[in-house]
């Protein structure tokens, strides 16, 4: 047999970082499973995103929660991460890269996207020990450490980078001086007089700023360590830590040494393009036209137009877009964009309030907005930045323009200022979401949370600086049916998120693990608790049947012992009974256990099983398996899942029977045993309206009649007696097989963990139920069929497994006799 | 006399990460615990609240939740976190590479 096979394009990306990472998701989007996939990464981890060090550094964040691609990551998309090496070789002749370590991989398509490094000023004494940039992990690392032990911290650089890089280390509790040589902070971003306010403000949290300085050497002691920073005019700061952060250079070694046109950058053409046809190049490396970038917006811009072209769906090119900045530093709130400054032609509209620390400044020129400048309040900077980008003739809102969009919108009711923005005005700048995307899937979703839009739409889910503009939006789209913030409950103290927004993210952003879940959503404990453990493996094991491997440790007791814990921590046993029905056979093996084991207890429940009780651990595999010889599998007295279908003995033998009842529910218990549900699930079928086997107390309850056979649903008997609800009448036994599967397909894959059927029927109503089950007969047979599927998995008894198999058997010894 | 010893009772990889084994001696059970970094802890196998023994509970950061009614104990110290209040005995534990040591009464 001849077969060609055509090997898959070999795509090699250097630099393990957020733009390089973010173009390849894009490539992914546009063409899944085109490229073999190889990425080189010179710091050892998955990838993290960047512009959250800051508050890792001031400990508002723990750095596994930054993490945003974790090494399964990369395995679930088949990518092979070569991290902590540092390719140092492009071979253009033979389209090989080579790293430090020597490993080499051939490409067909280069993506580099190396990043930048701190710039380090050329003063004597900058290679002291304690002298460090704020670029990654390693530099937080070094930086916490130094923080615990000494007291005394410059920075040198008052922009962005190092004013968070100050307020994170005086949090931990150093002395933090800030060096600035211009006169005043942050001058890209602000005027003078904003530039006074944060100077104000900066120093009243106890930070030290010394503008206008000119450092001249860092001085070290004998063991090389600095200590101290002399300026030009001979002043003296003591400082066991130096940060510097004076601005960043792309790192352009490899590119130029591989002879890539490079100038301050390595420089790319519109379509992210380098001199050489086969390399393209992302992210702060980069030159384009002119210009380098040091924000996340571009760079994700950047990201989109080469996977247009890499993978030739669009000929896109890059248009350099204004990036709004903020400062991540909590408690100071600034927004800056464009030409705040003012310049030739422009016109200022100026608000101040000193005392309340206000200031806002909107430069305008020619009647379009082409500046703007808030501090103290940055709430209505989208809406500003908005009129902006859509080039709004401000002429007709002049008046109240300063004053924000409740005013500028002529004093319209309030909403006004969502209602007024543009449907493409754009509000989390992070993943690039506009206005009308969140009021189209808020219309399109039903949503009526933030978790819920964030789960969607991904706005607010990066940065969060946007959550305020998110929740208006959705207070004003949702109406009634917001929910504001505090209202969703989260699953429990180790997250803000809500069991649905959870499944949501699982699902859509295909999150395969216990960690992987804790990591994406930024979990606020490093193991969860044992409320949130089992829920998510209990979502994990339904969103992905037969892939996710479920995690022992994330069970309750008696789920991992397949048992029940009593009192005296012993453990009682129930086998199953198909329907409630058994047979010399299987009473006397149960007889013959119970005297070989000496179990103290034997009683019959209230599900129709016989119960074992007083069980020891170390028995348990030994009792299971003898069970087993007589044919006999777990009753799953113990799980969250199906766990009875109680009958009664119907048309076979009762004089008022009117259907088979007793193998209709051996029918029903056959399709369902094994499941996992959020709760605990019981059955029954009656064969008649005297309805001797409860139906209508149970999860799933069914009585025949004469002329076929009622499903009842969402029944309780327990604290609180509920009564089920008529779900449908159905004429046959495969319709009431296929119901049941659909039913509980629907309730496993919507209901909350340990919500039972009748909590869950009570929050959304049978008629919602009815209306998934009921009218469209392909979407009941979907959900049957996903419920088959599951079931192909979730059918093994586990009895079997860890009496003959040894499955977990160290659940069941001690570690160690002591005598 | 009693005299205190280290005792070796087995290795880290014998106890599932997140998970615990038991030791039984002859004045009860303790329990073995081993959380997600790789660190081991001693208590005694039973709640201060009903006695449920520990060892079949869920381990979460360095505390184990009982599996009766979900009292969290630390591992550091066997103390009962809020509201509740209580304490389970600890005991001392340590290992050398992946072999584990416990000190014992003799």
């Amino acid at each position: 047999m001849n077969m060609i096979v055509n090997p898959k394009e070999r795509l090699v990306l250097v630099g393990n970082g957020m733009a390089g990472i973010r173009a390849i998701e894009e490539i992914l989007a546009r063409a899944p499973g085109r490229f073999a996939i190889t990425v080189f990464g010179a710091e050892p981890h998955g990838n993290y995103n960047r512009i959250m060090l800051s508050p890792v550094l001031s400990r508002e964040k723990k750095f596994e929660s930054i993490i945003t691609h974790d090494l399964a990551w990369y395995e679930e998309q088949g990518i092979e991460l070569i991290s902590g090496e540092a390719v140092v070789e492009i071979d253009r002749i033979n389209q090989t890269v080579t790293s430090a370590a020597g490993t080499s991989r051939g490409y067909d398509v280069l993506l580099l996207a190396t990043g930048s490094m701190p710039f380090l000023l050329p003063v004597e004494g900058n290679d002291l020990h304690g002298v460090v940039g704020f670029r990654d992990l390693a530099d937080v690392e070094k930086m916490l450490k130094i923080a615990g032990a000494k007291r005394h911290a410059v920075v040198i650089g008052g922009g962005l980078l190092g004013l968070e890089a100050a307020n994170g280390l005086m949090l931990n509790g150093m002395d933090v001086t800030v060096i600035h040589l211009p006169p005043t902070l942050m001058e890209r971003q602000l005027d003078r007089e904003a530039s006074e306010l944060l100077q104000r403000d900066l120093t009243a949290r106890g930070l030290a700023c010394i503008t206008g300085a000119n450092t001249a050497a860092l001085i070290g002691n004998s063991q090389d360590e600095v200590i101290a920073l002399r300026l030009k005019d001979g002043r003296e700061f003591p400082a066991d830590l130096v940060v510097m952060a004076v601005g960043i250079r792309p790192s352009i070694t490899l590119g130029k040494h591989a002879g890539l046109d490079c100038n301050r950058g390595i420089l790319v053409d519109d379509g992210m393009r380098t001199s050489d046809p086969l390399i393209w190049a992302v992210g702060e490396c980069i030159e384009h036209r002119g210009v380098c970038y040091g924000l996340v917006a571009p760079l994700f811009d950047m990201a989109k137009i080469c996977a247009d072209r890499i993978t030739g769906v669009a000929a896109s090119n890059y248009i350099p877009a204004e990036s709004p900045t903020r400062l991540k530093v909590t408690g100071i709130d600034m927004f800056s964009v464009g030409a705040f400054d003012g310049g030739e032609g422009c016109e200022d509209i100026i608000m101040r309030d000193s005392s309340r620390g206000q200031y806002r400044r909107v430069v305008v020129k020619e009647n379009r907005v082409v500046g703007v400048l808030l501090y103290g309040d940055a709430a209505d900077g989208a809406w500003y930045f908005d009129l902006m980008k859509q080039k709004t003739d401000i002429a007709p809102i002049r008046g109240g323009l300063i004053f924000g969009p409740a005013f500028a919108a002529d004093g319209t009711a309030s909403g006004a200022d969502i209602g007024a923005m543009a449907d493409d005005a754009e509000i989390c700048g992070c993943n690039g979401v506009c206005k009308g995307k969140i009021v189209g899937a808020i219309k399109e979703f039903g949503l009526s949370t933030l978790d819920e839009v964030r789960a969607r739409t991904k706005a607010s889910a990066s940065c969060g600086s946007c959550t305020g503009q998110v929740e208006k939006i959705l207070a004003y789209a949702a109406g009634d049916a917001y929910k504001a913030g505090p209202k969703i409950k989260p699953m429990c103290k180790c997250t803000t998120h809500g069991h649905d927004a959870v499944r949501a993210e699982i699902r859509a952003r295909k999150l395969m693990s216990i960690p992987a879940v804790m990591r994406a959503l930024n979990w606020k404990t490093t193991d969860g608790c044992a409320s949130c453990r089992p829920a998510l493996n209990y979502y994990l094991l339904c969103e992905w049947p037969g892939e996710y491997q479920d995690d022992f440790q994330s069970r309750f007791v008696n789920e991992r012992m397949h048992a029940n814990i009593q009192k005296d921590g012993t453990y009682s046993v129930v086998p199953r009974m198909w329907g409630g029905v058994t047979n010399a056979a299987e009473l006397r093996a149960i007889a013959d256990v119970v005297e070989r084991y000496d179990i103290p207890s034997v009683k019959v429940t209230g599900g129709q099983r016989i119960d074992l009780l007083g069980v020891r651990k170390e028995q348990l595999p030994d009792v299971w398996r003898d069970l087993n010889d007589a044919g006999m599998i777990s009753g799953a007295a113990y799980a969250k899942g199906l766990r009875t279908v109680k009958t009664c003995v119907g048309s076979e033998w009762c004089r008022f029977g009117t259907q088979d009842s007793t193998s209709m529910g051996i029918g029903l218990e056959k399709m369902t045993w094994g499941s996992s549900t959020p709760a605990k699930v019981k059955m029954a079928v009656s064969g008649c309206p005297r309805n001797c086997a409860e139906s209508s107390i149970k999860d799933f309850g069914v009585i025949a009649t004469e002329s076929g056979w009622d499903l009842l649903v969402g029944g309780n008997g327990g604290v609180k007696l509920r009564e089920t609800e008529l779900l449908a009448k159905v004429a046959t036994a495969g319709e009431v097989l296929e119901y049941a599967a659909a039913f509980m397909q629907l309730y496993r894959e919507e209901a909350r963990y340990l919500e039972r059927t009748a909590h869950w029927i009570e929050r959304v109503g049978v008629a919602y139920v009815q209306s998934r089950l009921l009218p469209d007969a392909a979407a009941r047979k979907n959900l049957h069929d996903r419920f088959l599927i599951s079931q192909k998995f979730a059918q093994i008894d586990p009895w079997a497994e860890r009496a003959r198999q040894g499955v977990q058997a160290h659940e069941f010894r001690p570690l160690a006799l002591v005598e | 006399m009693t005299q205190e010893i280290w005792r070796e009772i087995g290795v880290i990889d014998d106890i599932p990460p997140l998970g615990s084994r038991v030791i039984s001696v002859n004045a009860g059970d303790i329990a073995i615990f081993r959380t997600s970094d790789d660190h081991v802890f001693a208590l005694d196998d039973l709640c201060p609240h009903k006695q449920g023994k520990l060892s079949q509970g869920i381990v979460h950061d360095r505390a184990v939740t009982c599996p009766l009614h979900s009292w969290v104990i630390g591992l550091d110290d066997g103390k009962a976190l809020d509201p509740d209040e209580g304490c389970t005995k600890t005991h001392e534990i340590r290992l050398e590479g992946r072999r584990i040591f416990l000190r014992l009464t003799a």
